[in-house]
């Protein structure tokens, strides 16, 4: 469970990103994040794994605050999330397999776990047969479909996903939201910003709609309407 | 703990491989710094063999007069080499003298004719010294102003060549420190220079470093490699530098030989072959190693 209370984010000198954010968000809901460009989407992801630290409030994980987190710790808070983001992210040197099997690396994973786990991982993402192609050899929804294998390769409990079809056609970007609606169905929270109004309309799930840094909408089922 | 170590080295094998101009760039920069470095030790090497030659041309001759004895100069050249300043002192007795001299004009009638016509050897036995320093000449003929030497010592030729002498220690001194300050600003600067070429090679990898922090790598998961690749740059430097300076050096040294007689470059290369390629791989490894340390460290702090 996520809890954000009372977060405000200031960009200096006197620039507001968020405003009073508070929300609560269960475990294993499936969470769309919606609003403008500039709304507030990127800033509340990054607060969330860290990138950034709000300029005031609370940001609970079961209680605990995350902004208590150290340098040292904060790895291994990382690694509790799954990322993905609109330009994927992937590694260029780095086979497809490598990517994903990098990330189970940094966790301190052994081989037989790596060979266990990646192509299980390859195979939900159905990219097995394309296992050893590095990422400028993949297509967009490839490249995606790589970087959720390599989100979920952690075993995570919240996978976040930063407008991750913005880069996608339509027969893509539905291939990766039924993705994402599997691994939630499969027992992770997944939280997903965008601003694309057939996702949200056709997703039927909780929507939180942000505009100018405040939350002015959350709702089950919600729709986009602005 | 093993594990990593080891994933640590093979992605910095495997980035090393995979960016193969950008390495290859890394690598002529570094084997440069490294033959730069070593060439300006050999020619430091050079100089030092060259003042030496010349100082070894320098020495004072101390004249006895007719009526001393062996045994008086033998006792004072014991005395002498007790002292820390010399390096050595030739005894030439009278004969030795005339024989010296005779061979050296024995073209010149002249003075062989009013040698001959002299009924005794009117050459006198010297003490040739040599000191370890061009400039130590003057306290080894303050030696010789003790008192209990005023009686045998004829003259000394040392204020005739004091000025000589002096103007040599003083060049000597300079070169060997206009060397030592040329060597550490050129080093300096072939360090700079590969330094930026190494960080301009992970400037290029900033992105990546941001993913690997993104997933949740620890500081050492990503530098490790980086610094591994920068290792294996300068090892590689390392074999290349001393590859160019094997046959460099065989060619230009009976050159150098012939300049400057009593020299000789690819002697010294081949005596010294296991310490300079242990300290070219000393250099190209820590500059390599620690230019990579030092320009990730940057993209780490967030």
């Amino acid at each position: 469970m996520i809890k954000f209370k009372q977060i405000y984010k200031i960009y200096p000198p006197n620039c507001p990103a968020l405003e009073d954010i508070n929300l609560i968000i269960g475990e294993q809901e499936f969470v769309c994040v919606a609003g403008r460009s500039g709304a507030g989407k990127s800033t509340l992801i990054k607060l969330l794994i860290r990138e950034e630290s709000p300029s005031q409030g609370q940001i609970l994980w079961h209680n605990h605050d995350i902004l208590q987190i150290g340098d040292k710790d904060l790895p291994f808070w990382r690694r509790q999330i799954g990322m993905i983001f609109q330009d994927f992210r992937l590694l260029p040197d780095k086979t497809a397999y490598e990517n994903i099997a990098f990330a189970m690396e940094v966790g301190g994973r052994n081989n037989q776990e790596i060979e266990r786990d990646v192509p299980q991982l390859l195979k939900l993402v159905n990219l097995i047969e394309r296992a050893d192609h590095f990422p400028s050899q993949l297509s967009g929804g490839e490249k995606q479909r790589v970087a959720i294998a390599r989100a979920l390769a952690h075993r995570p409990k919240v996978l976040i996903a930063d407008e991750p079809t913005g880069n996608l056609d339509g027969l893509n970007t539905w291939e990766i939201i039924r993705l994402l609606m599997k691994i939630n169905e499969l027992g992770t929270m997944v939280v997903l910003a965008t601003h694309d109004r057939e996702i949200i309309n056709g997703l039927d799930k909780r929507v939180i709609i942000l505009e100018k840094g405040r939350v002015i909408r959350d709702e089950q089922g919600g729709r986009y309407i602005l | 703990m093993l594990a990593s170590l080891i994933r640590v080295f093979k992605s910095g094998w495997l980035g090393f491989w995979r960016n193969k101009w950008l390495s290859t760039t890394a690598i002529g920069m570094v084997s440069l710094a490294i033959f730069g470095i070593i060439g300006l030790l050999l020619v430091n090497v050079l100089v030092g063999s060259l003042i030496t030659n010349l100082e070894d041309k320098v020495d004072v001759s101390v004249y006895f007069k007719l009526d001393t004895s062996e045994e008086e100069i033998l006792a004072v050249r014991k005395e002498l080499v007790k002292l820390d300043e010399i390096r050595s002192v030739e005894y030439i007795s009278r004969q030795e003298a005339l024989d010296r001299f005779e061979e050296k004009h024995q073209d010149n009638q002249i003075l062989m004719q009013s040698l001959q016509e002299l009924e005794s050897n009117p050459l006198e036995a010297a003490l040739n010294i040599k000191a370890q320093m061009a400039s130590q000449y003057e306290k080894v003929v303050g030696f010789f102003n003790q008192s209990k030497y005023q009686e045998i010592v004829d003259k000394i030729n040392y204020l005739e060549n004091k000025a000589v002498i002096a103007r040599l220690s003083s060049i000597t001194a300079t070169i060997r420190q206009a060397g030592l300050i040329i060597l550490i600003v050129l080093a300096f600067l072939a360090v700079l220079v590969s330094y930026n070429t190494i960080r301009l090679t992970i400037y290029s990898a900033q992105k990546e470093i941001k993913v690997m922090k993104l997933v949740g790598a620890s500081n050492w998961f990503v530098r490790g490699p980086f610094i591994v690749e920068g290792a294996i740059y300068g090892v590689i430097a390392a074999v290349i530098s001393l590859v160019v300076l094997h046959p460099l050096l065989w060619y230009l040294s009976p050159k150098i030989t012939a300049y400057l007689p009593g020299t000789d470059l690819y002697y010294f290369f081949q005596a010294n072959f296991v310490a300079l390629f242990f300290l070219q791989l000393v250099i190209g490894i820590a500059l390599g190693a620690v230019s990579s340390w030092i320009a990730v460290r940057r993209y780490l702090s967030d």
